[in-house]
């Protein structure tokens, strides 16, 4: 999957993860929040990206690569602060239907059962990218 | 008795506040009132989502409006007292139109005393017809005076 010129100003990198790529983000002033803090709206743009990269991986798989999707709308639940650390999040798809796909992403640092946030994101799938 | 807590001006804290990932993204103050704020974000490239359509990353107007209902909040207050963001709910209406100024309006409908609600719109150009709509909640982070 090819990453949006987004994922570039908050420094994300991606790479093969099981199942839903896994993305990181590195510390740095450009995803700064208050001081010492990452922005909720930069953990969000994470969290973003690992849905739809887990959505794309899941598409492929299904032999559906050429579909199109829009996001619907994102609930995002913010439960510690992002520290001076490096941010990792990963994808996964609930449900993967003919017209929309629920899918959920999870964002940590230290360790992936302590979450810094979390997020549901409910796209609408077109019948073709070009549709 | 504790020192009270600073009086919040959002054009003084946007003056001096060109860092950070607001900074980064060029959300900038526009206006403001006893519980609300409007502020911009300008259309770069680099906050391109869909090249295909050269529209707008959503994560960028997520931002706007995090930060947006947050300054509401510390105008409702009538002080600057330090929160987090508990919770946002972000419905992607339209998409926004490639190349224009993203305008999110943040609103405080109530604020007890630890949790304050949220509410708000990003359009770009007619409010009437908005690109988002966000719902959320804010908590202090330190203590509170009642």
């Amino acid at each position: 999957m090819i990453l949006p010129p987004y994922a570039k100003v908050l420094g994300v990198t991606i790479e093969a993860g099981e199942g839903a790529p896994l993305l990181s983000m590195p510390f740095g002033e450009d995803v700064l929040g208050r001081p010492g803090f990452v922005h909720g709206g930069a953990l969000a743009g994470l969290l973003e990206l690992a849905a739809i990269a887990a959505l794309a991986v899941e598409l492929e798989a299904a032999g559906r690569e050429d579909v199109g999707y829009k996001p619907i709308n994102v609930t995002v639940d913010f439960m510690r602060g992002g520290r001076d650390n490096m941010t990792f999040a990963q994808g996964r798809v609930v449900r993967l239907g003919s017209r929309i796909a629920n899918v959920e992403a999870a964002a940590w640092q230290d360790a992936r059962d302590r979450p810094v946030a979390s997020a549901r994101m409910n796209f609408l799938i077109s019948g073709s990218a070009s549709a | 008795m504790a020192t009270p807590p600073p009086k919040f001006h959002p054009r003084m804290f946007f003056s001096a506040r060109r860092y950070g990932h607001g900074g980064r993204l060029g959300i900038d103050y526009l206006a403001h009132g006893p519980d609300w704020c409007e502020l911009v974000l300008p259309f770069s490239p680099d906050l391109i989502g869909d090249v295909g359509r050269g529209v707008l990353a959503s994560g960028p107007v997520v931002a706007l409006l995090d930060m947006a209902t947050s300054v509401a909040v510390w105008l409702k207050r009538d002080a600057f007292v330090p929160h987090a963001t508990l919770d946002l709910r972000v419905d992607y209406l339209r998409p926004a139109a490639p190349g224009r100024t993203v305008t999110g309006r943040g609103e405080c409908y109530r604020l007890a005393k630890r949790v304050a609600f949220v509410r708000g719109i990003a359009h770009d150009g007619d409010p009437d017809d908005p690109i988002a709509h966000v719902a959320g909640t804010f908590m202090t982070t330190g203590t509170v005076d009642a």
